[in-house]
């Protein structure tokens, strides 16, 4: 049984090539903003001023400044991050297998990394927050591998419905461990459940430094990446005739994958729908040519869920969503869209 | 031969927007074989559809027997028209004689569920189509022709009086499609009445007695065979160049395509051989 | 009654205007695991941290022993429960096989098409933040369950239902109210979390004789309409066009079965929390068995589901004991890797 997905509107927004890259300027300037405002946000109100006073004349006297510093920097800067790595991820999934509806969350990569850390939990206790990313990212590259095998068993390669039910298939499978654990240690379950939904809560320097790298790492292989996906985002066959490696390519983008994304659950857990609904948007509005497509996903990724975690913060003042629920209840409609209009039997 | 099917005013649509169909008249007689051609695009899969009820109108009517289709009951149209679609898939595993009892539903309900009668009609479904000694096979492991066979075995078992194709030959073997087409005029002259899309027309020319060649979801030419096929109507229909000659073997109209590189070159080479003569 | 064999694979039952015809695989099947449940059963209710023989267990349910203590482990506690195993493996078996029919897809079942989950969150929003006596669960989550799948069908429907944007659809939505879901487990009272996640994982545990009355109707009225729509399942297997040549209202039909397949689903649910893969693995087992024809499909799936499930259950008691791990569990660490076994089977459809 085949689906035929119609790709997704070819027509795009911007239409001339030389507006392209004052485009990505405008993406630059949107994203600061946005960490701005982030910033300006919380349960004590920060102005503008002291936000760049903080930055350029630092007072380690001032509360607000060390505030701003130490926690809500840090924090945004690693949701900025945590949505460009997502959405980049997700853009090279969904050209790598064809299937728009890839993304990181769907094809089982959260599941994997939530049961590395429960177990990891499990049995040390109270690990540090530098424990559950180590943890995070290995459940993170197993699953993967895991789950892309399963999906691609057998002559058609991956089809969107083959992988989205290995992933489904394997989400569960795996997801009956992570309960049982749960179940039988209250303790876990408490200290696990405000990670395993995605959050940005309490992220520091000091973790932002410890996983950052794997997602830079990540983003500049992705951008050098770029014109081999949109050749191969052509169709395999095409690929090769072109004379491209599509094995060392494959192999290459899997890696970049699993560094941005178990980076990216490893420093925020599993935040789901960015890498799938960012790159649809860029595509709609640069094209197919990947190699504008994943410098705006980073972008609108960063844009994206610094937008839902400002969401996430304000909603029920003075508490707050978990990120990665923000982004799944803003994701998830986005996904049946999809489902609905462009899938055509 | 009076009318046993008939389109009037019929217009088919998809999706609301795009009309395949323009209100198109159509009248099929008792007894017929009738064939849809043209181009690709031109409505003739849709115009079938929209004769069985898989597709309703937009405007106009389709009847048959002067009552009209859609305000039929489904059992009982179904006992009366049968439809064959386009490269239809069986499930895996079922035999030969599991689908042809499909075409029994129609006249089966919850208490009767498996007469003589029933068992009686599905052997001679598939004695007619010379397939019993496959009847405990796979659908799945047979051959494209005997597939097709299989399919129509069923439509047999429904025992309808009209039968309507969707380019049943299309993707065969050439042997096999002029198995499947000796097959259904055999049918046809027990008296059923035939409707296909046939993409060769050649083939069309040969075994159908009123040809319908559609453009643009509108009806360009009608008639017997050797009325449809003119040089005119296939350079208006199929934008095609060519000739018509008598099929040596049927006495049918046969379309010899013309291509430019090759008359060009067939010129040439006159050209050549009258100079060296002169 | 004259069972007349004609064909190769059935027996034909006629009977005046009557007629009926069954694949010839289904009675011997339907028998054997008729016995292999009663011997589940019986080693089921025999095991626990108060060891019965298995024969007194049965003297204990035909009332030829006296104990007061068999009794009451017996029937207070043991037989309950792995009753309403085998009512809801039975359930969600013929609630696959269904959905499977009408989606034409053999990786079609309850809990991956959304449905369980609509019913999930109902469950945990009644017990976390609402904290509604469990009596009315069946209800929250019956109304969960016909929502989600009225909201699947729905948003899947475009000029008609296709299978896979069925399936697509209910994964999305799913992954709408998993959320949803994930927002009271973060903020709710660690200790209804904790039930909640138990009753998510699905159990039997300490599920008595209310239970098996709360069941037993809705199976009653559901399977029968099940088995008698099995024509038009064979039917419907064949393409919505050829269906509809052959005289089926498709819409209508796939409709119907819908709404069963949800209710027995849903049902389930709402008795033990969202059980996985029997919905999915036990069709296919049984379709191996008895052939793709639904009229003895649907029967077996049931029994088989029902079996599967005790043994499950079995199993959770023993793995862990004393302790217990929810049936859900089992049935997924079982499940998940046949239906990893069934894609690659299916690997190159």
């Amino acid at each position: 049984m085949t689906a035929k997905t119609k790709q997704v509107n070819s027509t795009r927004f911007l239409q001339s090539r030389t507006v392209l890259f004052p485009g990505l300027l405008i993406g630059l300037a949107l994203i600061v903003l946005c960490l701005a405002w982030s910033i300006t946000l919380g349960a004590a109100e920060i102005s503008i001023q002291t936000i760049w006073d903080s930055i350029f004349s630092f007072d380690n006297s001032s509360f607000q400044h060390l505030v701003i510093r130490t926690v809500r920097l840090p924090r945004v800067v690693a949701g900025a991050m945590v949505g460009a790595s997502l959405a980049v991820a997700g853009a090279i999934m969904q050209g790598l297998t064809r299937n728009p509806l890839a993304s990181p969350s769907i094809l089982g990569i959260n599941a994997g990394a939530s049961f590395a850390v429960v177990l990891v939990v499990f049995i040390l206790g109270s690990p540090p927050l530098s424990v559950y990313s180590i943890a995070a990212f290995i459940g993170a590259a197993v699953a993967s591998v895991l789950v892309y095998g399963l999906g691609s068993m057998g002559r058609s390669g991956a089809t969107p419905l083959k992988l989205t039910l290995a992933g489904a298939v394997f989400t569960a499978f795996i997801g009956s461990f992570t309960t049982a654990l749960l179940i039988t240690s209250q303790d876990t379950l408490d200290q696990i459940r405000f990670w395993t939904v995605g959050s940005l809560a309490g992220r520091d320097w000091a973790l932002f430094v410890q996983t950052a790298p794997y997602m830079a790492v990540g983003l500049i292989g992705a951008l050098l990446l770029a014109r081999q996906i949109t050749t191969i985002s052509l169709g395999e066959d095409i690929a090769t005739g072109l004379g491209q490696n599509t094995l060392v390519v494959k192999g290459l983008a899997a890696i970049v994958v699993v560094l941005l994304a178990g980076g990216a659950v490893s420093l925020a857990g599993p935040v789901g729908f960015v890498g799938l609904v960012a790159p649809h948007i860029v595509r709609f509005i640069v094209g197919q040519d990947y190699r504008w497509i994943l410098p705006y996903c980073a972008l609108l990724g960063g844009i994206l869920v610094i937008i839902a975690d400002i969401a996430a913060r304000i909603v029920i003042r003075p508490e707050e969503l978990p990120v990665g629920v923000m982004m799944a209840l803003l994701g998830a409609p986005f996904f049946i869209y999809l489902a609905r209009w462009k899938v055509n039997r | 031969m009076p009318t046993i099917l008939e389109a009037e005013n019929l217009s088919l649509t998809y999706d609301n927007n795009t009309i395949i169909v323009h209100e198109l008249d159509l009248k099929i007689q008792e007894g017929s074989i009738t064939a849809l051609v043209g181009p690709n695009g031109c409505g003739k899969s849709t115009l079938l559809r929209g004769l069985s009820r898989l597709l309703s109108p937009k405007t106009g009517n389709v009847c048959l027997e002067a009552q009209d289709i859609h305000r039929m009951n489904a059992k009982n149209l179904a006992q009366k028209l049968g439809i064959l679609p386009q490269s239809p898939i069986a499930p895996e595993g079922l035999t030969v004689h599991e689908l042809v009892a499909q075409g029994r539903y129609p006249h089966q309900s919850w208490f009767q569920q498996w007469s003589a009668e029933d068992e009686e009609i599905v052997q001679e479904a598939l004695t007619i189509t010379n397939l019993t000694m496959f009847a405990d096979r796979p659908v799945d492991s047979l051959s494209g022709g005997q597939r097709q066979r299989a399919w129509i075995a069923m439509a047999l078992a429904q025992q309808t009086q009209i039968l309507l194709l969707d380019e049943p030959t299309t993707y065969l073997d050439l042997a096999y499609q002029l198995d499947v087409l000796d097959l259904l005029e055999e049918l046809n002259e027990q008296g059923r009445t035939i409707v296909m899309v046939l993409h060769d027309l050649n083939q069309a020319a040969r075994y159908a007695d009123t040809m319908v060649a559609l453009r643009g979801g509108q009806i360009v030419a009608q008639g017997e065979p050797a009325i449809v096929m003119t040089p005119y109507n296939l350079k208006q229909v199929f934008g095609l160049n060519a000739s018509i000659i008598r099929d040596p073997l049927t006495n049918t109209p046969m379309c010899v395509p013309m291509s430019r590189r090759r008359i060009k070159r067939a010129l040439e080479a006159d050209l050549r051989i009258t100079e060296k003569v002169s | 009654m004259q069972p007349t064999k004609i064909k190769h694979n059935w027996w034909i039952l006629r009977i005046g205007g009557f007629s009926y015809k069954i694949d010839k695989r289904v009675l011997p099947v339907l028998l054997a695991l008729i016995v292999i449940g009663i011997v589940v059963l019986v080693t089921s209710v025999s095991y626990g941290e108060y060891d019965i023989t298995p024969w007194q267990v049965l003297q204990t349910i035909f009332g030829l022993e006296e104990n007061a203590r068999f009794e009451l482990v017996v029937w207070q506690f043991r037989l309950p429960r792995i009753l309403v195993a085998f009512m809801i493996g039975a359930a969600l078996s013929v609630s696959g096989t269904i959905l499977q029919g009408i989606t034409r897809n053999p990786l079609a079942d309850p809990g991956i098409l959304g449905v369980t989950s609509g019913a999930s969150f109902a469950a945990v929003a009644a017990i976390v933040w609402y904290q509604i006596p469990t009596v009315y669960l069946p209800f929250v989550t019956f109304a969960g369950a016909t929502i989600m799948a009225a909201l699947i069908y729905l948003l899947a429907w475009k000029g008609g239902s296709s299978s896979i944007r069925l399936i697509l659809v209910g994964i999305g939505l799913g992954a709408v109210t998993s959320a949803f879901t994930n927002l009271m487990i973060v903020f709710g009272d660690i200790r209804q979390v904790q039930q909640a996640y138990v009753w998510l994982a699905g159990s039997v545990y300490g599920r008595d004789w209310d239970h098996v009355r709360s069941i037993v109707p809705w199976l009653l009225v559901l399977l029968p309409m099940a088995i008698l729509q099995a024509r038009q399942l064979n039917t419907l297997n064949l393409g919505d066009d050829t269906s509809k040549g052959l005289g089926v209202n498709v819409e209508l039909q796939r409709g119907i079965l819908l709404l069963v397949s949800v209710a027995l689903a849903a049902i389930s649910v709402a008795v033990s929390g969202t059980v996985g893969f029997v919905g999915l693995v036990a069709p296919h087992i049984t379709r191996r068995l008895v052939g793709p024809a639904h009229e003895g499909l649907i029967p077996a799936a049931a029994l088989l589901g029902g079996v599967l499930v005790m043994f499950a259950d079995l199993i959770s008691r023993w793995v862990i004991s004393p302790s217990e791990l929810p049936v859900g569990i089992v049935t997924a660490m079982i499940g998940a890797p046949y239906f990893m076994y069934l894609l690659y089977l299916n690997r190159n459809k």
